[in-house]
């Protein structure tokens, strides 16, 4: 960098642009995304929880047929399907964040996060199928 | 990339502490994510084996696990809406320890029940019904 050229100062909290440095507001996003996400999970999975483990009987009642009768019902699959996709996602991303804090090495990182998002591809694809294929007469 | 030397501490209290066991219950959370979305896969297979992993679920010290995810979870919960407080709220800062508190007591005041409700049927299958 030349002396004559001028160091340009933005105004505080200003978005930050990194033009060609190939860095990029992703960690914001994610940042964001984390507590979004959070407030969302917050009534879905406490609301799962009470209805599956302390209603009426909890694990006890739930088999085959406690599965179909909920899914018989269109609310039930978009709230599961909901909190399917937003948890794999919060907790994929705060796995991510855990590697990158903990595993120092760039090659232990690489395999840590590479087995992460084979998981959360296997567990989205696997958990959508099931929602949308589900066959009540299948015995 | 410099490692800590050994014997510091990094004494943060409240705020350090509830940061520890947010990562540790999310944690644990999401690999119970993992099996309980492959458990419930098995509704595709069939009912008996549905039905026959779930069973798994209703044994006794299964049983025990169960208080200790919906224990985790909650905790994950409630702390995760006290960080939303601290970074968006502009006392959140000044009044994240009283709001750790809070939140614990919230917790302990839902367990209660919730672990009775949840033992309720291991309880009386070990003991018996008077």
């Amino acid at each position: 960098m030349s002396q004559t050229e001028a160091t340009e100062i933005g105004a505080p909290r200003s978005p930050r642009t990194f033009g060609s440095s190939g860095r990029s507001n992703f960690e914001l996003y994610s940042w964001l995304f984390m507590r979004v996400s959070g407030l969302v999970l917050v009534f879905l999975v406490l609301g799962h929880l009470f209805i599956m483990n302390i209603l009426d009987g909890g694990v006890q009642r739930i088999n085959f047929a406690f599965v179909a009768g909920r899914w018989s019902s269109p609310f039930w699959q978009v709230w599961d399907l909901v909190m399917l996709w937003l948890a794999q996602l919060h907790g994929g991303n705060g796995l991510r964040v855990i590697i990158n804090d903990y595993a120092e090495r760039d090659t232990t990182r690489l395999w840590l996060k590479a087995a992460l998002y084979a998981s959360m591809v296997l567990i989205l694809v696997t958990g959508t199928l099931v929602i949308f294929t589900f066959d009540p007469n299948i015995g | 990339m410099p490692t800590a030397p050994a014997g510091t501490l990094y004494r943060g209290r409240e705020g350090m502490w509830s940061w520890v066991a947010h990562r540790i219950t999310g944690a644990l959370t999401f690999f119970f994510l993992f099996a309980h979305v492959l458990d419930t896969a098995l509704v595709r297979v069939s009912p008996e084996a549905y039905d026959a992993v779930i069973a798994t679920y209703k044994n006794p010290v299964v049983n025990l696990l169960e208080v200790g995810l919906v224990g985790a979870v909650l905790f994950h919960a409630l702390n995760g809406l006290r960080v939303i407080a601290v970074d968006f709220w502009s006392k959140g800062p000044k009044y994240h320890q009283a709001m750790l508190w809070s939140i614990v007591t919230v917790w302990m005041l839902l367990m209660v029940p919730g672990t009775y409700f949840m033992l309720q049927h291991t309880i009386s299958a070990i003991f018996g019904s008077a």
